[in-house]
């Protein structure tokens, strides 16, 4: 029989065994990137990126497994050497992120549409759980359907559930060539054609609207992008422009997000322009879109959910919580699944749903 | 009615808040539903129900929550791990009269299904879009959508389409308690945890689904496959990894041995070269333009990787001609065999020519044959095991052999269950998989949603006395197989 055999660092399993014990709350700590994300910090610090390293990478198995503290820098290095990447293109704000932070937020980059968000690249995942043990969801093979797919619940759960020690991701070749389109559209025409290119074979891997420009990129094989250029029309833009635009995007440094106080909506792509002031930036081909503050009589989460799609308060004061509200009975589950991986509520506690 | 008391009492309950038709009592009712498409786990359920609306699958549940009695959810019951093998004393609920497609829609490009259609039917839907759903068990024509989200079930595209998981984007449903619940859907990120990810893939065990959103794919213009002979099984097992390593992801990357084609060939014709030891099929899909590109790297890198004869279709008939042997693999070895085995681990790529070996090494120790075709792109095996049933011990036989198959996969850093799923069939394989403390966690997530257990009890997660006594029964003096393998 098989030992989930813990290799972390012994004073993490204490440091959890005692929090445990005394219920205290700990706030699990990578780069420290995305403190500003989810509900308040709280607990006494845990930073995990003392345990770091590549545990296992062979380009021709598209699998690469490393530790939570290792850099996202170092891992996508790596892969580039190989000629690799993370599809789901992980956001680095402004520091570099630890692997185990990329995954525990699970946010996913311009990409995300065209490729899969980050928890579609979980292959699997080894968790410190409240109890001190070290405990091995999922695998290193591209399919395996043994057991629930804890890994992927992992992915995005803020580290409510546990320490996330390592992770075992899918990588894909880097695409032969890629390509910026730019075309003058309005926003609402712009998710138009954005929505009727998705529904055609075309090698899509970007569709973002700002300014009143919109922008497309197209990956993959040669023939394919030249075909999809002609069709698409527009102006190709220069390489280091194009890069530096969807970087931008990727890493929330494009203009647009230094407002004081931004809402981040996610919606199906398809949806008309929604009844709030501003242009707002737009990615994912119509499914992300972000909005400055409106003035006060705007509810944007009714506007949202109005939609189908949830609104995240992204920056500035949130007095009714980060995330959109959840339906009572999903909320329940959480408290249940909750209260079974974390009895005494030690991990990250209130980050993901306050009082949770 | 003769047997088990409950039975009336259970039918009648549910009558009183069901149609009649909905309600099946009979023991001749009752029979078809016996099994699912691992024929060698039958139970007789006491009730079989088969809901037309969302409002009869709640009424269901209220009444088996009542009653604490255990519900048993099937799709078309063409399963091959046991999910959906009745509960003796429970309800069986078929959802194959809630088959309706509900929408299609071409702009955001989804679908909304109930969960008794069939997974072709939701491409046949689709088509006049350009559009499809990607994932396509072999058993497409049957296999209902439901099904594949209770399995995370997979197909011959998944290393570049995906699984299940990565094309279903909502779900609604009911919990054991009969309320309703949604998870995921249109828009692509949502709060919290991510539910959905952990309902697909549940095998019945979390929730009732009544409703799937599936995402709708362009459909690739063109489609090519190319046909390579290996003179022996490390040679093909390496052409694979050349593959990848050349930065190409094939739509299929399939691999058949000598004792697969052979099986097939005179079945379908497909044209198959018998000499080689192993063959690949290699598929391309896109473009025209890329399509051409692609097929003449992929025939490069071949070559290089030392294949024998190549042959790339030239039509789409003869691609489907190709396919068909591949999609017929279970069904010739019925024509072999009175009774056939398949197993579904998955290993790392790099190890398909040793495990290979090691099964060939294994037919001779347990003196049964094993024909292999394999989704050699997703390291997914398929043995197949021939046996006749009627020769006693020859199941238990068989059973074994599987196991050890499995162990080995495990043993590899591989898994029990690419795509079939654990049910009932894997239960010991899973004591070999994981520890005490992950099943633990297994459980735990299964008492979050269905704390009696009422929904498919018995299935996926195996009880720590299970995996005593499996360990008791197979650790022979101390000894386990393979010694000389790394055990994490």
């Amino acid at each position: 029989m098989p030992e989930a055999n813990g290799t972390v660092p012994d004073e993490w399993r204490e440091r959890v065994l005692g929090a445990s014990r005394e219920g205290v709350g700990l706030r699990l700590r990578g780069a420290g990137s995305k403190d500003f994300y989810g509900e308040a910090l709280t607990g006494e610090l845990l930073d995990l990126r003392s345990f770091r390293g590549i545990v296992d990478y062979e380009p021709s198995e598209l699998v690469i497994t490393a530790r939570c503290g290792t850099p996202l820098s170092e891992v996508e290095a790596v892969l580039a050497a190989q000629g690799q990447f993370l599809a789901f293109e992980p956001p680095a704000f402004s520091a570099d992120p630890t692997l185990g932070g990329v995954i525990a937020v699970g946010l996913s980059g311009p990409r995300r549409m065209f490729a899969g968000a980050a928890r579609d690249f979980v292959l699997g995942t080894r968790l410190l759980t409240a109890q001190g043990e070290v405990l091995r969801f999922g695998g290193q093979v591209m399919k395996n359907v043994a057991g629930f797919d804890v890994s992927r619940l992992l992915c995005g759960s803020l580290g409510i559930l546990g320490v996330i020690t390592e992770v075992s991701l899918k990588v894909l070749p880097r695409p032969r060539l890629e390509e910026t389109l730019r075309l003058e559209l309005p926003a609402a025409e712009a998710v138009a054609a954005f929505n009727r290119w998705a529904a055609l074979p075309l090698p899509l891997s970007g569709a973002a609207w700002a300014q009143g420009s919109a922008w497309v990129r197209l990956s993959g094989a040669p023939a394919a992008v030249r075909a999809a250029r002609q069709q698409i029309g527009g102006d190709p833009v220069a390489t280091p422009l194009a890069e530096s635009f969807w970087s931008a995007l990727r890493h929330y440094q494009h203009t647009f997000f230094s407002a004081a106080g931004l809402w981040r909506l996610s919606l199906p792509s398809a949806t008309p322009p929604l009844a709030l002031p501003g242009e707002p930036l737009i990615d994912w081909g119509g499914a992300l879109r972000w909005y400055a503050d409106p003035p006060r009589e705007f509810d944007v989460r009714e506007v949202a959910g109005a939609a189908q799609g949830t609104a995240l308060r992204w920056r500035g004061a949130a007095p009714e919580g980060r995330f959109h509200p959840l339906p009572a009975i999903n909320a329940r589950l959480h408290r249940r699944l909750k209260e079974r991986f974390d009895p005494r509520g030690i991990f990250n506690p209130g980050r993901l749903i306050p009082g949770l | 009615m003769a047997g088990s008391d409950a039975v009336p009492d259970i039918a009648a309950e549910l009558r009183a808040v069901l149609p009649a038709d909905c309600v099946l009592a009979r023991a001749e009712e009752r029979r078809p539903y016996e099994c699912d498409g691992l024929t060698a786990f039958r139970e007789l359920p006491a009730v079989v129900v088969l809901p037309r609306t969302d409002e009869h699958v709640r009424r269901t549940l209220l009444t088996c929550q009542r009653l604490k009695v255990p519900l048993v959810a099937r799709g078309s019951g063409t399963g091959l791990s046991g999910g959906a093998t009745p509960h003796p004393a429970g309800v069986l609920l078929s959802c194959a009269r809630m088959n309706r497609v509900l929408e299609v829609d071409p702009v955001n490009r989804i679908a909304r299904l109930e969960p008794g259609v069939p997974n072709l039917k939701v491409s046949e839907a689709a088509a006049p879009h350009g559009l499809y759903y990607a994932p396509d068990p072999s058993s497409q024509v049957a296999c209902s959508i439901g099904g594949n989200v209770a399995e995370n079930s997979g197909g011959v595209h998944c290393l570049k389409y995906g699984l299940t998981v990565h094309n279903v984007i909502g779900l609604r449903g009911y919990t054991v308690d009969g309320e309703r619940i949604e998870l995921g859907g249109l828009a692509p990120d949502h709060p919290g945890l991510d539910l959905l990810a952990l309902a697909i893939g549940s095998e019945g065990l979390l929730l009732i689904v009544t409703e799937v959103t599936v995402k709708l794919i362009p459909r690739p213009p063109m489609a090519q496959l190319v046909m390579a002979s290996f003179a022996d099984v490390h040679s093909a097992g390496n052409a694979v990894a050349a593959i990848i390593a050349a930065g190409i992801i094939p739509a299929a990357l399939e691999m058949m041995d000598r004792k697969a084609t052979a099986a097939v060939e005179p079945f379908v014709h497909a044209g198959y070269d018998l000499d080689a030891a192993a063959i690949l099929l290699v598929e391309s899909d896109g473009t025209s333009e890329e399509v051409r590109e692609q097929v003449q790297e992929i025939e490069h890198v071949l070559r290089e990787a030392g294949a024998g004869a190549l042959r790339v279709s030239g039509s789409e008939a003869e691609r489907l001609r190709l396919w068909s042997g591949r999609k017929n693999a279970f069904p010739a070895a019925g024509r072999l065999s009175p009774d056939y085995y398949c197993m579904d681990g998955t290993i790392p790529r790099k190890h398909v020519g040793r495990v290979l070996e090691a099964i060939g090494e294994m037919e001779t120790r347990y003196g049964l044959r094993c024909m292999n075709v394999f989704h050699a792109g997703d390291g997914n095996l398929h043995p197949v095991i021939l046996f006749d049933a009627n020769e006693p011990g020859s199941w238990e036989h068989a059973d074994r052999f599987g196991a050890e198959i499995l162990e080995l996969c495990v043993a590899l850093g591989g898994t029990i269950t690419g795509e079939h799923g654990v049910g009932l069939e894997k239960l010991n394989s899973m004591c070999v998989q994981f520890s005490a403390a992950e099943r633990a966690a297994f459980f735990a997530v299964k008492e979050a949603f269905d704390p009696v257990p009422l929904l498919n009890p018995g299935k996926l997660i195996p009880t720590l006395v299970r995996c005593a006594e499996y360990g008791r029964m197979h650790v022979h003096a101390g000894a386990l197989p393979h010694p000389e393998l790394p055990r994490f």
